[in-house]
């Protein structure tokens, strides 16, 4: 599924990514965890091609298929999605207009048809009273005013309708209390399926006793500096990431 | 300075300047070195149908200045003010409006044409006691005309005053607004969307007096400019000594587009009076990068992404219009004018 080889990047003249791989097959869970400033976030950011992010070096394939050169809309057709630790407000366009403009796109970019407005609310309405959220907030602009929990909970929403094959969630748990920590974690878990890869990014552990990983990696310095299965968070956890960050450095 | 004279007497002496504080972003002295000579006439068959023909129960038609220049109404009506302008001459007219007390009435006016000219409009609207007026007012004008409304509006307590400008811009384009205001329970709104592309200038200039107590005025402006085009806003409420209980909000966002193009903004509160509440905000910038890429990352082509934010933008004002046709107008207007983008 997902493969990155040796991939370096850097943010206008620092170097963030410093010859990381990894590998992702599909229907697994994979975590990242590392300190901050370890290159976290860049990860998830060239993995969706976010502006300001260079790759100078290494690939980043989806099933064979080249990542880097792909414009941001044309990954996220080819499956790939990211959940934002900061879901952005799009003020004025409803969440209902929003998903149903980005699922009719990506078709679109795949050469399938639509979907109709009767099938699309039917399908939405399924999802959302599945993660508790209230139809009636569909048709507010997504994202103003809700909570962070809400936003979260948009974001997993998203997901459910958008059926992407690589998640790639970013501190999807920070600034989420327990009973919202739940309800995303049981939305995310209820995703996982043999034609799936996930990327769980996280600092803490906290988020990894809800979605249990097949694998954990130490990000570190630019790089996977530790992998191994989900004992190595709990190690993580008690440890800390001191003894990583000198094997880093 | 007195355009309608400049226009009649056909001497560019008499053109507001940069020199006037009101008319220092919208030079037309700067601009017109020769005055142009008098508009020949158009008939009215000639003049085709405007924008709004179809949703109003009377049209008043001035074409190249020719036209009505005493208007009552009354009881429940629509009247659409369709301005007609045509060729390369200078025109001025006038027109004077009564709305009877307790009268509900839609104005759908609209400024179009074709050529160069140079054309000024002044309006008297009278509004009586209790009436409700909404005013539609689409400016959509050729790219190298010159064109210049100017509305004064007397309120009168207990009445409703809600309009919304539509602006394409022009050469120069200038919709002014100016409001006496008596308090005594009656509301103003003052709305307006300017999208301009090419070369085009639009002005949105607006003034509301509040003379006595219990007065309310609220406004919303946005803005989208792109290429080489420029926008203004010039917004002044003043709250007289005595207008007591005054309630004034006021807001203008622009969009810029390109690194070319240019918002100048002048918003004015001028409170004499007590326990008066009033607010402005007024913002200039970007589309929000952030949400472009929110947007892109859940496979939302950039074109259409952008569309549709510029769309959400521009549409919160447009949603505010309560006539139905005069809002589905303004929605094909802007989607016309935000095309490309």
């Amino acid at each position: 599924m997902l493969k990155i080889e040796n991939l370096h990047a850097r943010v206008e003249e620092a170097e963030i990514l410093k010859g990381l791989s990894l590998e992702v097959p599909a229907g697994e869970v994979h975590a990242i965890m590392g300190p901050n400033g370890a290159g976290k976030s860049t990860l998830s950011y060239v993995l969706s091609g976010r502006a300001g992010y260079e790759v100078t070096q290494g690939t980043a394939t989806l099933d064979g298929e080249d990542l880097l050169s792909l414009a941001p809309d044309v990954r996220a057709a080819r499956g790939v999605f990211l959940s934002f630790q900061y879901p952005l407000e799009i003020p004025g366009v409803p969440a209902l207009t929003f998903l149903r403009t980005a699922l009719n796109a990506q078709k679109k970019a795949r050469g399938e048809p639509e979907v109709a407005a009767p099938a699309f609310l039917k399908l939405v309405r399924e999802k959302a009273a599945a993660l508790k959220i209230d139809f009636e907030m569909l048709k507010r602009s997504l994202n103003v005013g809700f909570s962070g929990g809400e936003k979260k909970r948009m974001e997993i929403l998203q997901m459910a309708v958008l059926e992407p094959r690589l998640l790639i969630l970013d501190e999807t748990d920070s600034g989420l209390d327990i009973d919202a920590l739940r309800i995303v974690s049981e939305g995310v878990n209820a995703l996982r399926s043999p034609g799936r890869a996930m990327l769980v990014i996280t600092h803490y552990q906290r988020l990894l006793d809800y979605i249990t990983p097949d694998r954990v990696h130490v990000l570190s310095g630019g790089r996977i500096v530790a992998s191994g299965g989900p004992e190595l968070a709990l190690e993580l956890e008690r440890e800390g990431y001191d003894r990583y960050a000198k094997a880093a450095a | 300075m007195n355009l309608a004279a400049a226009i009649r007497d056909q001497d560019v002496a008499q053109l507001p300047s940069r020199r006037d504080e009101d008319w220092r972003w919208t030079d037309l002295r700067g601009l017109i070195r020769q005055a142009p000579e008098p508009s020949t006439p158009i008939w009215a068959e000639q003049a085709g149908e405007g924008p709004f023909a179809a949703l109003a129960g009377r049209t008043v038609l001035i074409a190249n200045g020719h036209g009505e220049r005493e208007l009552s109404i009354s009881g429940q009506a629509v009247v659409a003010l369709d301005v007609v302008s045509a060729g390369s001459g200078g025109h001025a007219a006038q027109l004077k409006i009564a709305i009877a007390p307790d009268a509900a009435v839609v104005l759908l006016e609209s400024y179009r044409g074709t050529g160069e000219y140079l054309s000024h409009t002044a309006l008297e609207i009278e509004i009586g006691v209790g009436a409700s007026v909404e005013r539609i007012v689409l400016a959509d004008e050729p790219a190298e005309a010159v064109g210049v409304s100017q509305a004064q509006v007397t309120l009168s307590p207990g009445a409703s005053f809600v309009q919304t400008v539509l602006a394409s811009g022009a050469r120069r384009q200038r919709i002014e607004t100016r409001v006496r205001h008596p308090g005594g329970h009656a509301q103003a709104r003052l709305d307006a969307v300017y999208l301009l592309g090419g070369k085009r200038h639009a002005d949105i200039t607006t003034e509301v007096a509040h003379a006595h107590v219990d007065g309310t005025t609220d406004q919303l402006i946005k803005g989208v400019v792109r290429d080489q085009a420029r926008g203004v806003f010039q917004g002044r409420i003043v709250v007289s000594e005595g207008a007591d209980r005054t309630q004034a909000r006021m807001g203008h966002h622009a969009l810029i587009l390109s690194d070319r193009a240019e918002v100048d903004a002048k918003p004015e509160l001028e409170i004499y009076a007590d326990d008066v509440t009033c607010a402005h905000g007024n913002t200039v910038g970007a589309l929000d990068e952030e949400a472009l890429f929110y947007m892109r990352q859940r496979g939302i082509p950039e074109g259409q992404a952008r569309a549709l934010l510029i769309e959400a933008f521009v549409g919160e004002v447009i949603d505010r219009i309560a006539h139905e046709g005069a809002r589905e107008v303004a929605r094909g207007w802007a989607a016309e004018r935000l095309k490309g983008e």
